[in-house]
């Protein structure tokens, strides 16, 4: 049999030179979700309830049922989610091509600005910077800002103050830049969602949203050890639950890195 | 003279928990209409509509006219005590385990003779006052107190025996976040709680009763979302066995009719604190709580649930958060009837609107926290089941006992259009 | 005579006691048939011979009289059952000597029995009556006597009663019942012993209770003819009375039923109270021996201490009471405690009380009380009795 591509990455995969990075948080009731003003519906956090573990109420099995929203944890947000990407055609988790599940990821390193800035914003000249150092980011590529947020728990997680959650995000211009002279596949990022803390404050407000979902691309959010991944070169796994007509899903991301890129 | 109680002292770990006893508890069904009125503190006797004797023990028609019309009302409690006796054997498992025990023969001003527990400061011969609470079975019992309060009067223990006293004991708090917990903490602390917990969810979001309360003497905050199974459970496995008094304020609420929202999101939620919560917390605190009813000075005695009055009668501005305080008042009815051989008791304390976010454009009365934490602490000191705090619930309340029907035509009146 | 019809021409038969026993495995329909046995040997009647028969018992449940016909093999024409307590003895004596005077049965048994098993106090009192429930067992659940020490308490206050007052009337009642073989006291008590007594609900102690066991008592009322057909010793009513409910105003119960009808009882039966040879009262406790020694004549209302001080209440005394022990010392057997001093006072009368035999007795009072349906006895009946035959 001749060797073809997948088996030489079976074999990688087998001997450790390719190696499968976890990237997701795990899900548990304690973990944080966006908080949205009262008036609003919220997200659902997520929520187990057991209903049996080898006992009267089944004898021989343990299983729970689960309560989440589809934005819950680390998970994707599809075109249908926002507004600006609700009449887009294969905007739902259940109709975009699987193809886009799997693909090349770039990762812009913003740790140590946001290590001192909780507000730190992703700007065309920071992707300009990285490019630079990296190369142009390809089409058709995940983009994810590495900020480290992830290693912070509880309440330092979400940051929220009287004046609204303060955590890094990309600016207007940056997205833009991204969608429109890049043509990317989705972002990506560590906090709860695509944009920044303060990003109602940006015109149009969540802009990470509006032009991504506008435009058809993808978002990732609560994603964690970023800082395991090369600035390019891993391949991205990212296939939400196939739900009918839904908006996202909470996933499992995962990256297959080659081994001396570590 | 009535001895100050002391504190107990800390639970020897060697030695079994004694199992909770009852009086007895086989009431006839007239005579229950005592133990509704005890239920809520009052002392109501028969009347009789005709000739206006005053009947006890209950019956169901006048020992002096025959007449079958007996109506109970709020009665004169002021009495004197004709003769007294101390008991010091009974073949009642829950009076054996506490004699000496003092009963006595009280000639009520309103008439009749009663037999009633006697308060360790009465007097013989001497005038007294006389109270109906709840006994550990659930039903009614007199109690004769001395005319003039003594010191200390709380602590004679046949008193104590009927109330939910604070003193002493410990008290979870469920909800941090709802602005009554820092009033419902300092009253608790004024009529001598011991120490209180109280549970916060999601401790990544602040909140501004958090800042306070955690500045508070005697308060231990610890992790407790009343819609997380898990966390319910885990809380319970660390401090369900020193639950003496548990405090259910955990309360989700938005406004709305079932046509004036357009999905079931918020009310999933409601009924997800208010109703499940409630349940959740049940499951887990409930059987150690049941377990530690006879277990000394700081024994388990209460469930508090915090309900709107509008459990009784639906107010359809918040039609949906009231469904779900039904949902919560028949749950804890099946509750309290499911702690009935333990002794624990269960309160339903109903407030009308309260002063805070989502009831801001409602006009006054508003509840206020300190009446709410004022309703309950009294409430727990007489051993109440049922209690009304501030004046609308007052009012929804005599509405409701009148005629529930006319209260919910009187509620829910469209307007006159064009 | 007043209105009262007499009961001339009916007479008492056949007094008859088991041995009483603190505890028991047998039913009461077992110990009811030993004393209707016992009663019958003692005429030589057959059951089949008996055509009215009454009963009266505590834990015969779910039997009533009813039960008993066919349990027994009884086929009577006149069937009674008397919840009445300690009333019942002279309240079914009252009964059947007007089934008897109006020929609506000829030979009537009168039975009263009771077990005793280990639970069977607490079950009773458990369930006695509704107002007990409702009112009176939630309230340190006592049973009679805590209600009792109550009216102790009230009795002693208003009339200055002390305890030695109560105590010399135990002490005599023992005295009596050592002279019975059937007591089940056996030991004697001194005044001393009994005012340092276990307090079982203050002021009441040990020594002021009633032991409850298992018996049963029963005689046999027919006409005077019949009794002398059959050369039996016989005894006579001269007079009775009954009350229930009396008094209700009266705050705590200090007087009885009596009170209410004693004058017609001495009218009826011609006589006075210093005629009695020996006085049966209802002792479930002292101080209600006491009220019935006031309500029935002897003194006037709260002077029975001072009455009894300077007599001998011993079979041998001027004042014989309760002579084969009563229920202080021979044991209350439940219902049974009301036909103890009746079925003893027939013995007297008619001169076969044998060891407890009163010298020359020939006229008798006999007092019953009980049914604590609150906080009061509700029954109360009286009769005197006297020797017809020997």
């Amino acid at each position: 049999m001749s060797e073809t591509i997948l088996s030489d990455l079976a074999k990688a995969l087998g001997d450790q030179s390719i190696k499968v990075i976890d990237l997701t948080h795990t899900l548990d009731p304690d973990f944080p979700v966006i908080i949205l003003p009262p008036e609003f519906n919220q997200c659902a956090r997520f929520r187990m309830e057991e209903i049996s573990a080898y006992d009267h109420r089944g004898p021989a099995w343990k299983w729970h049922n689960i309560t989440l929203s589809e934005h819950t944890g680390t998970h994707f947000d599809a075109p249908a989610h926002w507004i600006s990407g609700r009449d887009l055609p294969n905007n739902s988790v259940d109709t975009i091509n699987p193809a886009n599940f799997v693909g090349p990821v770039m990762v812009i390193d913003c740790s140590e600005g946001s290590a001192t800035n909780e507000d730190f914003e992703l700007t065309p000249e920071l992707i300009l910077a990285w490019e630079e150092e990296h190369g142009e980011i390809p089409e058709d590529s995940w983009v994810l800002m590495r900020t480290d947020w992830s290693k912070k728990t509880g309440a330092d997680y979400l940051n929220m103050r009287d004046d609204g959650p303060h955590s890094p995000g990309p600016t207007p211009d940056a997205i833009r830049f991204l969608i429109h002279e890049r043509n990317i596949r989705g972002f990506g990022t560590e906090t709860v969602g695509t944009d920044a803390g303060q990003g109602s404050h940006y015109t149009p407000p969540y802009p990470a949203h509006f032009y991504l979902h506008g435009a058809g691309k993808f978002g990732l959010q609560c994603l964690a050890n970023l800082d395991l991944l090369p600035p390019r070169g891993a391949i991205l796994l990212a296939a939400p639950l196939k739900i009918k007509d839904g908006t996202g899903s909470p996933l499992r991301v995962m990256a297959l890195v080659q081994g001396n890129d570590i | 003279m009535t001895d100050p109680l002391p504190p107990p002292p800390k639970k020897n770990p060697q030695v079994r928990t004694v199992s909770p006893t009852r009086p007895p508890e086989a009431r006839s069904r007239t005579a229950l209409g005592l133990s509704a009125a005890a239920a809520e503190g009052r002392f109501a006797l028969q009347h009789c509509d005709d000739c206006g004797k005053v009947q006890y023990p209950p019956r169901d028609a006048c020992s002096g006219c025959l007449s079958t019309e007996l109506r109970w009302k709020d009665t004169d409690t002021k009495g004197t005590l004709l003769a007294e006796t101390t008991i010091h054997t009974s073949t009642k498992l829950y009076f054996r385990e506490r004699t000496p025990w003092r009963t006595g023969s009280v000639q009520l001003d309103a008439g009749p003779v009663i037999i009633c527990h006697l308060h360790g400061d009465c007097v013989r011969n001497g005038r007294v006052d006389i109270i109906n609470r709840l006994d550990r079975s659930g039903q009614a019992v007199l109690l004769a107190l001395p005319s003039q309060r003594s010191p200390h009067m709380e602590d004679d223990p046949q008193l104590r025996a009927m109330t939910s006293d604070p003193k002493h004991r410990r008290i979870l708090i469920t909800d941090a976040r709802n602005p009554n917990t820092p009033e419902i903490v300092k009253a608790l602390c004024d009529a001598g709680a011991s120490m209180i917990f109280v549970g916060l969810s999601e401790a990544w979001r602040p909140s501004p009763t958090v800042d306070a309360l955690s500045a508070m003497d005697k308060v231990d905050m610890l992790p407790l979302d009343v819609t997380d199974t898990h966390s319910v459970q885990k809380l319970a496995g660390a401090i369900g066995g020193k639950t003496d008094i548990l405090i259910n304020n955990a309360r989700f609420l938005r406004p709305g009719g079932v046509l004036a929202r357009s999905d079931t999101s918020f009310a999933k939620e409601e009924m997800e604190v208010n109703y499940f919560g409630l349940m959740r917390l049940a499951q887990s605190f409930g059987p150690a709580m049941a377990s530690r009813t006879a277990d000394g000075v700081n024994a388990s005695v209460a469930w508090v649930n915090i309900l709107s009055v509008h459990a009784l009668s639906s107010q359809p501005e918040f039609g949906c958060f009231s469904a779900s305080n039904a949902a919560a008042r028949s749950l804890s009815q099946s509750l309290r009837a499911e702690f009935r051989a333990s002794g624990l008791r269960v309160m339903n304390l109903y407030c009308g609107p309260t002063e805070d976010e989502w009831y801001q454009p409602l006009p006054p009365p508003k509840v206020t926290p300190q009446a709410v934490a004022r309703t309950l602490v009294t409430g727990l000191q007489n051993g109440l089941e049922e209690t009304y705090c501030g004046d609308v619930a007052k009012d929804v309340f005599e509405r409701f006992r009148d005629n529930p029907l006319i209260l919910e035509r009187e509620t829910t009146l469209a307007g006159d259009g064009a | 005579m007043g209105k009262r019809q007499s009961y001339d021409g009916v007479v008492l038969c056949a007094p008859f006691t088991t041995a009483y026993q603190r505890y028991s495995i047998e039913t009461a329909h077992w110990w009811i048939a030993r004393a209707l046995k016992g009663s019958l040997d003692l005429a030589g009647l057959r059951p089949s011979e008996i055509d009215g028969f009454t009963v009266s018992s505590f834990t015969l449940f779910p039997d009533t009289a009813v039960g008993l016909t066919q349990h027994l093999g009884l086929s009577p024409r006149w069937l009674d059952h008397i919840p009445m307590g300690g009333a019942s003895g002279v309240v079914a004596l009252r009964r059947a000597a007007r089934a008897v005077q109006s020929g609506d049965a000829d030979i009537v048994a009168c039975v009263a029995g009771d077990t005793n098993h280990i639970d069977s106090f607490r079950l009773m009192l458990s369930s006695f009556s509704r107002f007990a429930s409702d009112a009176s067992y939630p309230y340190g659940y006592g049973g009679p006597n805590a209600n009792f020490a109550l009216l102790t308490d009230r009795y002693m206050q208003e009339f200055g009663a002390t305890r030695e007052d109560f105590g010399k009337i135990c002490v005599a009642q023992r005295q009596n019942a050592l002279s019975n073989p059937g007591a089940v006291m056996k030991k004697p008590l001194t005044l001393e012993q009994y005012l340092a007594a276990k307090p079982i609900s203050d002021p009441i102690a040990l020594f002021d209770c009633v032991m409850p066991c298992a018996g049963s008592e029963a005689f046999l009322v027919m006409s005077e003819e019949e009794a002398a057909k059959r050369a039996l010793p016989y005894a006579r009513i001269s007079g009775a009375i009954e009350r229930h409910n009396a008094h209700a105003e009266d705050p705590i119960q200090l007087r009885g039923g009596w009170s209410v009808d004693i004058d017609e009882l001495w009218d009826m039966a011609s006589c006075a109270p210093v005629d009695m040879d020996l006085v049966q009262t209802y002792d479930d406790y002292p101080v209600i021996s006491a009220m019935q020694i006031e309500d029935l004549g002897f003194c006037p209302k709260g002077e029975a201490p001072s009455f009894l001080r300077d007599k001998d209440m011993t079979i041998k005394g001027d004042f014989p009471h309760n002579t084969s022990g009563g229920q202080l010392s021979a044991g209350q057997a439940g219902a049974a405690g009301g036909f103890i001093g009746l079925v003893e006072a027939i013995r007297q009368v008619t001169g076969q009380a044998g060891p407890t035999q009163v010298a020359g007795a020939s006229s008798a009072l006999v007092s019953g009380f009980g049914m604590i349906n609150y906080d009061r006895g509700v029954c109360s009946a009286a009769a005197v009795i006297t020797g017809g035959a020997r």
